[in-house]
């Protein structure tokens, strides 16, 4: 387990080191979710009901954008190798770098939604099913993130193809996550939609590592 | 643990043989794909009796339920064959799973054109954002992945264990997609609209559909064939027996 801790602090200290990985996905999550008063109507009335999508929307944008860079640094300097030969399980240093992703991404989007919430008169009612589906839901996107990552690493242009591999993967998530923003704003229960969100993590949890350690192999040795 | 495979299967594995097996299948699968389809279509477009709620508009369902079927086998077997190719690492295997690909991709499209043509007299519009199309939609997405991953490795065999890796959690996915969109729609937009309730079809509607959904088979059996023994020739061109083809020929 010490590999483990140690292997999510290294994750971290360079995310830290790097303060643009942090800050560019807030950024654009904050850019994407003003395009849509821009574009659409800055009607309070109907903002408010678009608020859930709207911002569900750019939190899986701004994760798929950052779900690239999982992978790449490593694999430029070749610690990447280090890693496949290294006698660690790799299943668990792929969970590893998931997980501070999400640190540094998901949970970072989730503590910044109340601002965007504020911003597109989303119902105070709606606030707490918002953070908590970010919270329950993005998780699940970085590990599919980082699937589709894996599969791209060694290619030169990665970025609008681990798009085409990965949106696919989301609608689940985002049918649910929004669904449970929705129901929260109007006052409804929101624990079956978390309970879904929860076994979809599940889910992925058990399954995903696997396959991004396989093909993170393929796209090391080929 | 060690399964062990029966020795056709190993056969099959092996390139020469696959071509030759195929060579020998493949005008039995042509003549019985010609027959089952034409015997279909010119029953169901022309004998059938109408349909009293949507006349004869109801009548492309002899393509579309055909090609809806076949998109999503065509998927299983796209990610089982790359599973089978991974695990057993089988040439043949992620040659059939390529051929897959973009033959599934094209059925899909026809797929949601012929729904899109039916649900224009039917629905009034070309598209309506119902569960079953969206699905439809997501599976064409998914191909479109296995696809371009495909395309986008220079190493083929790199190529092939990835689009593998990608059909396999896709396959996964698929299930979980389809529920989860079924319930949003049934979530926002259960009432908006609701498909005619399909009169239970008497036997001379539904013989001429089965016939076609078995020639949409034996048809995709040899597309995929014949698609397959393209990329054999291809992989293999250096080997000795396909340069003897190339002589003769």
């Amino acid at each position: 387990m010490n590999f483990f801790i140690a292997a999510v602090r290294r994750e971290l200290i360079l995310a830290l080191r790097r303060r643009s990985d942090i800050v560019n996905p807030l950024a654009f999550f904050l850019m994407v979710a003003v395009m849509f008063p821009l574009a659409v109507s800055p009607e309070p009335k109907f903002l408010a009901q678009v608020a859930p999508g709207v911002i569900w929307v750019a939190a899986l944008l701004a994760c798929l954008l950052s779900a690239d860079g999982i992978f790449r640094s490593d694999f430029d300097d070749g610690s990447l190798e280090q890693i496949l030969v290294s006698p660690q399980p790799l299943v668990l240093v792929v969970l590893a770098k998931v997980l501070s992703h999400w640190i540094i991404s998901g949970f970072c989007l989730a503590l910044m939604s109340p601002l965007l919430a504020m911003m597109l008169f989303l119902p105070s009612e709606g606030l707490g099913a918002l953070i908590l589906s970010l919270l329950l839901g993005t998780p699940t996107l970085s590990l599919l993130g980082a699937i589709g990552a894996g599969l791209t690493v060694g290619l030169r242009k990665g970025g609008i193809l681990i798009s085409l591999l990965i949106l696919p993967l989301y609608i689940p998530v985002l049918i649910f996550g929004a669904g449970t923003v929705q129901a929260g704003a109007m006052g409804l229960p929101i624990a079956g939609y978390l309970a879904l969100l929860g076994a979809l993590l599940v889910l992925s949890m058990m399954l995903a590592p696997f396959a991004i350690a396989a093909a993170l192999k393929i796209s090391v040795r080929g | 643990m060690k399964i062990k495979l029966p020795q056709w299967f190993y056969q099959l594995a092996s390139p020469r043989w696959f071509y030759e097996f195929s060579g020998k299948l493949l005008p039995w699968f042509s003549i019985a794909a010609f027959i089952l389809l034409m015997t279909g279509s010119v029953w169901g477009l022309a004998f059938a009796p109408e349909d009293y709620q949507q006349g004869n508009s109801f009548r492309i369902i002899y393509v579309h339920v055909p090609a809806s079927i076949l998109a999503q086998s065509c998927y299983m077997l796209m990610a089982i064959a790359g599973a089978i190719g991974l695990i057993w690492k089988i040439k043949m295997a992620h040659v059939v799973a390529k051929s897959c690909a973009s033959f599934g991709a094209s059925i899909a499209i026809m797929s949601l054109a012929t729904g899109a043509i039916w649900g224009k007299p039917t629905w009034g519009a070309w598209w309506v954002w119902d569960a079953r199309l969206t699905a439809m939609l997501v599976l064409f997405f998914l191909y479109v992945g296995v696809i371009a991953l495909h395309s986008a490795f220079e190493n083929t065999q790199s190529a092939d264990k990835a689009s593998a890796i990608l059909s396999l959690v896709g396959l996964v996915n698929i299930p979980i997609i389809k529920y989860s969109v079924e319930w949003w729609n049934t979530l926002h937009q259960g009432a908006t609209f609701k498909v005619t309730e399909k009169p239970a079809m008497p036997p001379e509607m539904w013989i001429p559909l089965l016939i076609m959904v078995l020639g949409f088979y034996c048809f995709f059996a040899v597309i995929l064939m014949q698609r397959a023994r393209i990329e054999v020739l291809q992989r293999e061109k250096k080997a000795g027996w396909v340069q003897e083809i190339i002589k003769q020929n």
